[in-house]
């Protein structure tokens, strides 16, 4: 995927001259090993700043919600899907976007690097095999398929499904992914036991609102957890007002989550909030046949109404 | 200043005597990160990190915090009426605690603990701590105290510094009440000081990265403020409330009411001014209600308001949180450059 | 210690509907320990931030007097989850206060001087508070000439109707009040918006002048031109800020303006040195 990054320059550079947008939303190099920071080039001459590696897991739709300007973005397969979702929520028009498609072979999770090695990371480089990193003396090489981001590991939608052109030919989808190995897991679980397993992954949450901010979907000017009048949640450290926030955020997700694993990457307390996101995901494939943001002439299931929609839980 | 020896055996010992006197809180690792927790008995600190996830002005400044309680049952005497909340009496110790985070205390004191009003709930958990600072030999990538006005064996803010030798620990007391936990503790065998100056140059040197102030006073409030640069520093931001958590130097709080039955509470909570209903006006106006302008309040706070009003430098100690736990990776080394290099074009 | 966030027990002990539209109600609160008042000595352009158990903290200027002894006086507007539930309470009903809080217009500077009022709206409550201040016998020879200007919307939007025409007739006090339009024939004072009548009768700016503003956004806007255009320099125009705020007491971080807190280094601030602090309010 490093050879993306020169089509993906050119690309933007031509955009830009040529006026089609104003802007190109991508990613700098950050200033830390295994991170990449997203960023705006307005010029041409601008795009030399653009980099494209395996650290480039943050949604960058999560930047278009009401932008009126015209924008070059760059999209990876969920991305794309988390974009045609805001198309078909009104969030932003298919005119505005010129959208540079990146067929993608997975993202990095440097917290499971962090987690292999005692030392902290001082360098990171990446090369085709995998990712070599410094540190404390020692020196290491990953195989990429090893360090994946939990949601990349079964991604099935790695292609953009949405682009106006794309950086690269497209890459095999993965076949035969099981998506909800751990979901049936804890659905198997007896409710006492489900219920501790949620207390005990919601016990870091500091409320930061991380996973909220970073999620393309949660765009409400006012988010719920805000409203006062009336108030619906604690703004406290209660388990359950905590428990309530993740709920019902992971339920406003649904029929609209792609997994693109935001919420999860921006967590600064790792909790692996995909656990509750999925199992709605499940829900949707399995009670309507829905996956999201594939195509931006069908309205979602939670949008419409179909008379053969199921209705056991109402009986 | 005394200077005590403490082996092994003496360690685990003083340890557990301490948690006698004192509710005795230290690094202990979850998972895969160390935070400061409230140490059982038989549980010893784990010193094996370079810093904690969370700061721990947790342990002072609680999260969530009970100021008063108050009924709301009109056939009682005292309904309508609030009630402080009695706090925690008993004394308090942090064993473990980098230079860097004590040294956050002393920043924020000065907005707690002023000639005009003093927040009781903080100033009270302060004053009934005491903090055994443990000096730091190995600095992270991203650690830049040294510039911020503290360092790895800084003292100013600790009762006590403990600097790790091979098979022991030096204990250096730095005041009254650093005296009285080493004798709580029976770690009384005198030291030789002399190798800490040299292992705190050498920890210096480890020190990898820099921020540059020195120029940060000279500018005026409302050039900084209109600089150009805000918009690109400001234009990753998710406005979550990472950097102001984890950062042992901010204190922004909420305050909010909490009622079940006819029982109520007023609480205190973290806040942060990352979030668009900080300065949300009942009117409906908002002056920040823009991204940018919330970005931009946060680095000038830290990074001008904090300098221009108390004349001691920025509001940040360096301990590089917020650089690796900022989900987009907006970086306080470079904002701080940027304010400290501009020159405003007249 | 003393606990800066422990609210004075008070008692309502009138509620007066102000505005037509019941939008605006003034209150009387008097302390439930007559020791309290002593300790809640105040002077004319602070704020007190007005508690009520199980909802909250409003900031809301002082409305009455320092002169006036044995109860506290606030009108509050109806805009959110406090104020709305304010609104429904009772004589009788137990509710706290805290403060004073914040700093006052500057009275050491105004004394021998002239004093323009200029208020819009209902941010007229502190100015209410200044004009009773400064017409108590005691004080009034402390000051030259008073002018007050002072607009709403409509008459039924005025506040404290009684006060202003007891006031107008006084001959120590200039009164020109006015609404931005009204369709009743006996209405016998101004119509024109505030700025408008500012320009028509306030007097030159001077050495010995000095203007005291409050009022929305939009009515301070077009009187600024207007006071530079009658000479007023920007220390001697004197304006109090409203900011979203929780403490009180510059504590929680929330209302600067700069390094200014709007709660404890304000909420009165000269033009001069609003025009130092950023563009934030």
């Amino acid at each position: 995927m490093l050879e993306y990054i020169d089509s993906i320059r050119k690309i933007a550079e031509k955009i830009l001259k040529e006026g089609t947008v104003e802007m190109v939303i991508g990613f700098r190099r950050g200033t830390v090993p295994l991170m990449n920071e997203p960023c705006v080039v307005k010029k041409p001459e601008d795009v030399k700043h653009l980099v494209w590696d395996s650290s480039c897991g943050v949604n960058l739709a999560n930047y278009l919600p009401d932008r009126k300007e015209k924008i070059g973005i760059v999209a990876k397969g969920c991305d794309s899907r988390n974009i045609v979702t805001h198309i078909i929520e009104n969030k932003i028009k298919r005119e505005q976007l010129y959208i540079i498609g990146i067929p993608c072979k997975g993202m990095i999770d440097r917290r499971k690097i962090t987690g292999m090695l005692e030392v902290e990371i001082e360098s990171a480089v990446e090369t085709a095999e995998g990712i070599t990193v410094k540190g404390g003396g020692v020196e290491k090489t990953f195989r990429k398929a090893d360090v994946l981001q939990d949601n990349c590991a079964i991604c099935i939608h790695r292609n953009p499904v949405l682009s106006d052109e794309p950086a690269a030919g497209p890459v095999v989808e993965q076949q035969g992914v099981d998506r909800y190995e751990d979901v049936r897991r804890i659905e198997g679980m007896a409710t006492e036991e489900k219920f501790r397993f949620f207390d005990d992954l919601l016990a870091e949450c500091i409320r930061c609102y991380a996973c909220r901010n970073a999620c393309p979907l949660c765009y409400c000017p006012t988010c719920f957890v805000d409203e006062s009048r009336p108030q619906w949640v604690g703004k406290g450290q209660d388990p359950s007002d905590i428990r309530t926030f993740h709920f019902l955020r992971a339920y406003h997700c649904a029929g609209r989550c792609t997994d693109c694993g935001a919420c999860e990457r921006a967590c600064p307390m790792g909790i692996k909030v995909r656990l509750l996101t999925k199992k709605l995901e499940k829900d949707a494939l399995e009670l309507f046949n829905w996956e999201a943001g594939l195509s931006l002439e069908v309205r979602p299931p939670l949008d419409t109404y179909k008379p053969e929609d199921p209705d056991e839980f109402i009986k | 200043m005394k200077v005590v020896k403490i082996n092994k055996q003496k360690w685990t010992e003083g340890i557990e005597a301490l948690k006698n006197m004192y509710r005795l809180y230290g690094p202990v690792k979850e998972d895969r990160f160390h935070n400061f927790t409230l140490l059982e008995k038989g549980v010893s600190p784990d010193f094996n990190f370079q810093n904690t996830r969370l700061s721990p002005k947790g342990v002072i400044y609680p999260q969530t915090e009970v100021m008063f309680h108050y009924t709301l049952d009109e056939s009682r005497e005292d309904h309508h009426v609030m009630k402080e909340a009695a706090g925690e009496a008993a004394p308090r110790a942090i064993v473990g605690i980098r230079p860097c985070d004590a040294a956050a205390f002393l920043l924020v004191k000065r907005n707690f603990d002023t000639p005009e009003y003093q927040d009781p709930y903080w100033v009270r958990a302060y004053e009934g701590t005491t903090l055994v600072g443990l000096a730091c030999q190995q600095p992270c990538q991203t650690c830049f105290c040294t510039t911020a006005g503290c360092g790895p064996f800084h003292e100013e803010g600790l009762d006590v510094l403990l600097v790790q030798e091979t098979d022991a620990f030096l204990a250096k007391a730095l005041t009254a009440k650093g005296e009285n936990l080493l004798k709580a503790a029976g770690w009384g065998e005198a030291g030789d000081g002399g190798t800490i100056e040299k292992m705190k140059q050498d920890a210096e040197t480890r020190i990898r990265t820099a921020v540059h102030t020195d120029r940060l006073a000279e500018k005026t409030i409302p050039d900084l403020f209109d600089a150009p640069f805000w918009d690109d520093v400001a234009f990753s931001c998710i406005n979550c409330g990472t950097c102001t958590y984890v950062c042992p130097t901010c204190w922004c709080f909420d305050i909010q009411d909490e009622v079940s039955g006819k029982a109520g509470l007023r609480l205190r909570n973290w806040d942060s001014c990352m979030y668009p209903l900080f300065t949300f006006h009942g009117s409906g106006h908002n002056p920040r209600n823009a991204k940018t302008k919330r970005v931009r309040q946060r680095f000038m706070h830290k990074l001008k308001y904090y300098v221009d009003k108390y004349h001691n430098g920025i509001q940040c100690v360096g301990c590089g949180r917020c650089i690796r736990l900022c989900p987009v990776n907006i970086d306080i080394r470079r904002v701080c450059e940027l304010m400290n290099t501009y020159a405003a074009s007249r | 210690m003393q606990n800066p966030y422990l609210p004075y027990p008070v008692r309502i002990d009138e509620i007066v509907t102000e505005t037509v539209d019941k939008n605006l109600k003034t209150f009387r609160f008097v302390f439930l320990n007559p020791e309290d008042e002593q300790k809640f000595s105040y002077r004319a352009g602070q704020f007190a931030e007005l508690s009520v158990a199980g909802k909250g903290e409003i900031p809301i200027g002082i409305a009455s007097s320092p002169t006036e002894k044995g109860f506290v006086m606030f009108t509050v507007n109806k805009v959110g989850l406090v104020s709305s539930y304010l609104h429904t309470m009772k004589a009788g009903d137990i509710m706290g206060i805290r403060g004073p809080l914040g700093n006052w217009y500057p009275w050491d500077v105004l004394k021998g001087k002239n004093v323009v009022i200029i208020g819009g709206g209902f941010a007229f409550t502190t100015l209410r508070s200044s004009i009773v201040y400064m017409l108590d016998p005691a004080n009034r020879k402390n000051f030259k000439d008073i002018h007050v200007i002072y607009g709403a919307r409509s008459p039924g939007m005025l506040l404290y109707r009684d006060e202003l025409s007891a006031w107008e007739q006084r001959d120590d006090i200039n009164m020109h009040i006015t609404v931005d339009a009204t369709d009743d024939p006996n209405w016998k004072y101004n119509v024109g918006f505030v700025p408008t009548i500012t320009e028509q009768k306030a007097p030159p700016g001077d050495a010995d002048t000095y203007a005291i503003v409050c009022g929305p956004p939009i009515m301070i806007k077009f009187t600024q031109p207007v006071l530079d255009k009658l000479n007023y320099g920007h220390d001697h125009i004197i304006m109090s800020l409203e900011m979203r705020m929780k403490c009180g007491i510059g504590i929680c971080g929330r209302c600067n303006i700069g390094k200014e807190f709007v709660c404890k280094d304000g909420p009165v601030f000269t033009l001069a040195q609003l025009n130092g602090m950023p563009r934030e309010y």
